[in-house]
C-alpha cells in the first residue's frame, strides 16, 4: 500500500536555514545540509528546500547546498524558489535535486511547465500554488506571496495538471505561519479535482493538523516550524499518524 | 571492479551517481559515461532512465552503437546489468507512452499505463510503497520482505513470463516492481532514493 508522505521543509536564505512567519520576519537557525541529514535519518519521506532569496544576489548559494545535501541524503529532494526557466531546472537537477517546484514562472508562463515536464519528465516537476481566500474562492499569489494575480486557484490547479505537472504543492497563505492547521477546504477541493498527488502546506501547529491534512485527500503533508523548532520529530509525527490509522512508512 | 552508469542524456542521473559513489566508497570504480569501449570493458552496467519510454529509447538511439553494445554486454557476454525505473521498462518489447515505441526486447512483455480505476488512484504513483518479494533475487539479499521503496511512475512493465518477476507492489493492482532474468536485473522503484534499504540493493548489485 502506498504510504502518505511527511515532508519537512527548510526555508533557505543565503545558504542558511530560516523559517518565515507569514512569509516575513525571518529567524536564522542552522545549516541546511545538516538539518536535511537529521530529517532523512529521522525518517522524513522527502526533503524540501525553499530558497527564499532566490530572486537576485547570492542565488548560487542554493546550488551548493543542494549539491552537498544530495551526497548525504538518499531520499527525494525537492527544491523551489526563484525557478524561472528550463536552465534553472536543469541546473538544480544536475546538482542533485530530484524534483523542482515552480511557482511564479508557472503562473507567468505555463509553457515552462509544459516544456520542462516534457524534457525532464513530469515526475520532477512540482507546481507550487500559493493561495489566499477571497470571498467564496481562492486567489493565487506569486513572488513568495507578494503579488496578487486575480487567478482562481482551482482553475489554475487544473490547468497545471494538464500542462504536465507531476504534483501540486498547495500552500494556504491565510494559514501559513499561524500554526492553526491547513486550509482543509482548499486541500479537499483541489485534491478531489485533480488526479495528480497534492502536497498540503501552510499552517501546521500540531500533529492532529497532519492527520487532518491527509484526511482532506492530500497525498503528502509538508511542515516546517513544528519540525524545525523541535516541537516534534518526524518519527513522532509518523507514530502519531500511524496511531490514527493513517498509513505511513515507519 | 568497474561499474558503469550509462549516461545517455536522459533525465537526471545525479542521484544515481551519488548513491553508487556512496556505496562503492573506494572499493569499486564508478564510471559515468557513454563511451562504448568503457561500457564494453566494465564488469557491470547500470541503465538509469527518467522521463518517457520514448524519450529514453530515443536517448539510447541517439548514441551511435550504444544499443548494439548493450545487447552484446547483456545477451552475449551475460554480464550483470541493472535497469532503474524507465531503465527497467526498456527491457520490454514495446512501450505505449506517448506513442508505441519498440523496446530493447530483453525480457518479453509490454509497458503500459497503470490503470487508475477511473481516477480512484492518483497518477503518477509517487511515494513510498512496500515491495512484496516473490522470488529470491540476488539484489534482495538481506532485504526484508515488505520493505519500503520510493516510487515515481505512471507506467508499468507487464512481462509475458511471470517467472521473471522478483517483486511486486500493491497500488491499483499488483505492479511488477523488480525483475531478474539471468544476468538482467531491474527495479521500477528508485533504490538511489530509498534510503538505507535502497543503498542495500545497490550494494547487492555491486556485489554480484
Amino acid at each position: 500500500m502506498l504510504k502518505n508522505r511527511i515532508i519537512p521543509c527548510l526555508d533557505v536564505k543565503n545558504g542558511r536555514v530560516v523559517k518565515g512567519i507569514n512569509f516575513v520576519d525571518l529567524k536564522d537557525a542552522g545549516d541546511p545540509v545538516e538539518q536535511a541529514k537529521i530529517y532523512s535519518d529521522g525518517g522524513a519521506d522527502e526533503i524540501c528546500f525553499l530558497d527564499i532569496t532566490a530572486s537576485n544576489e547570492n542565488r548560487d548559494t542554493i546550488y551548493e547546498v543542494v549539491e552537498k545535501t544530495s551526497k548525504k541524503c538518499f531520499v527525494p529532494l525537492t527544491v523551489g524558489g526563484g525557478v524561472r526557466s528550463i536552465d534553472d531546472i536543469n541546473k538544480l537537477l544536475n546538482c542533485g535535486a530530484d524534483k523542482v517546484s515552480i511557482n511564479t514562472a508557472a503562473v507567468q508562463n505555463a509553457k515552462v511547465v509544459e516544456d520542462s515536464s516534457r524534457k525532464f519528465g513530469s515526475q520532477c516537476i512540482v507546481v507550487a500554488i500559493d493561495a489566499k481566500r477571497k470571498d467564496d474562492a481562492w486567489e493565487i499569489f506569486t513572488h513568495g506571496g507578494r503579488n496578487p494575480t486575480g487567478i482562481n486557484a482551482l482553475e489554475f490547479a487544473s490547468k497545471m495538471e494538464k500542462c504536465g505537472a507531476g504534483e501540486l504543492l498547495v500552500t494556504s497563505m491565510d494559514k501559513d505561519g499561524t500554526q492553526s492547521g491547513y486550509d482543509i477546504e482548499l486541500m479537499q477541493k483541489i485534491s478531489s479535482m485533480v488526479n495528480i498527488p497534492v502536497i498540503a502546506s501552510g499552517g501546521v501547529g500540531t500533529l492532529d493538523h497532519l492527520v487532518d491534512g491527509i484526511k482532506s485527500g492530500a497525498s503528502a503533508v509538508l511542515a516546517a516550524s513544528i519540525f524545525h523548532y523541535g516541537t516534534y520529530s518526524v518519527n513522532e509525527a509518523k507514530q502519531y499518524l500511524a496511531s490514527k490509522d493513517i498509513p505511513v512508512r515507519i | 571492479m568497474n561499474v558503469t552508469i550509462v549516461d545517455y542524456k536522459s533525465g537526471n542521473i545525479s542521484s544515481v551517481i551519488n548513491s553508487f559513489n556512496e556505496v562503492a566508497k573506494d572499493k569499486v570504480n564508478i564510471e559515468v559515461t557513454s563511451d562504448l569501449n568503457k561500457i564494453k570493458s566494465s564488469d557491470k552496467v547500470v541503465l538509469p532512465g527518467q522521463g518517457s519510454f520514448k524519450s529514453c529509447i530515443d536517448g539510447l538511439n541517439g548514441i551511435n552503437g550504444l544499443i548494439d553494445t548493450l545487447n552484446e554486454f547483456v545477451l552475449n557476454n551475460k554480464k550483470p546489468l541493472l535497469g532503474i525505473c524507465v531503465g527497467l521498462q526498456m527491457f520490454a518489447d514495446v512501450g505505449y507512452e506517448e506513442v508505441e515505441t519498440k523496446g530493447l526486447g530483453w525480457i518479453s512483455g509490454k509497458v503500459s499505463k497503470i490503470d487508475n480505476q477511473n481516477g480512484k488512484y492518483k497518477l503518477p504513483h509517487i511515494g513510498w510503497n512496500q515491495v512484496n518479494i516473490i522470488k529470491e533475487s540476488k539484489i534482495f539479499k538481506n532485504v526484508e520482505n515488505n520493505s519500503h521503496m520510493y516510487f515515481v511512475h505512471s507506467y508499468e512493465f507487464v512481462p509475458n513470463d511471470k517467472t521473471v518477476t522478483a517483486a511486486t507492489t500493491d497500488y491499483s493492482s499488483n505492479i511488477v516492481c523488480a525483475v531478474e532474468k539471468e544476468n538482467i536485473f531491474g527495479t521500477q522503484f528508485h533504490p538511489e532514493k530509498s534510503d538505507k534499504t535502497g543503498l542495500k540493493i545497490i550494494s547487492n548489485f555491486i556485489s554480484i
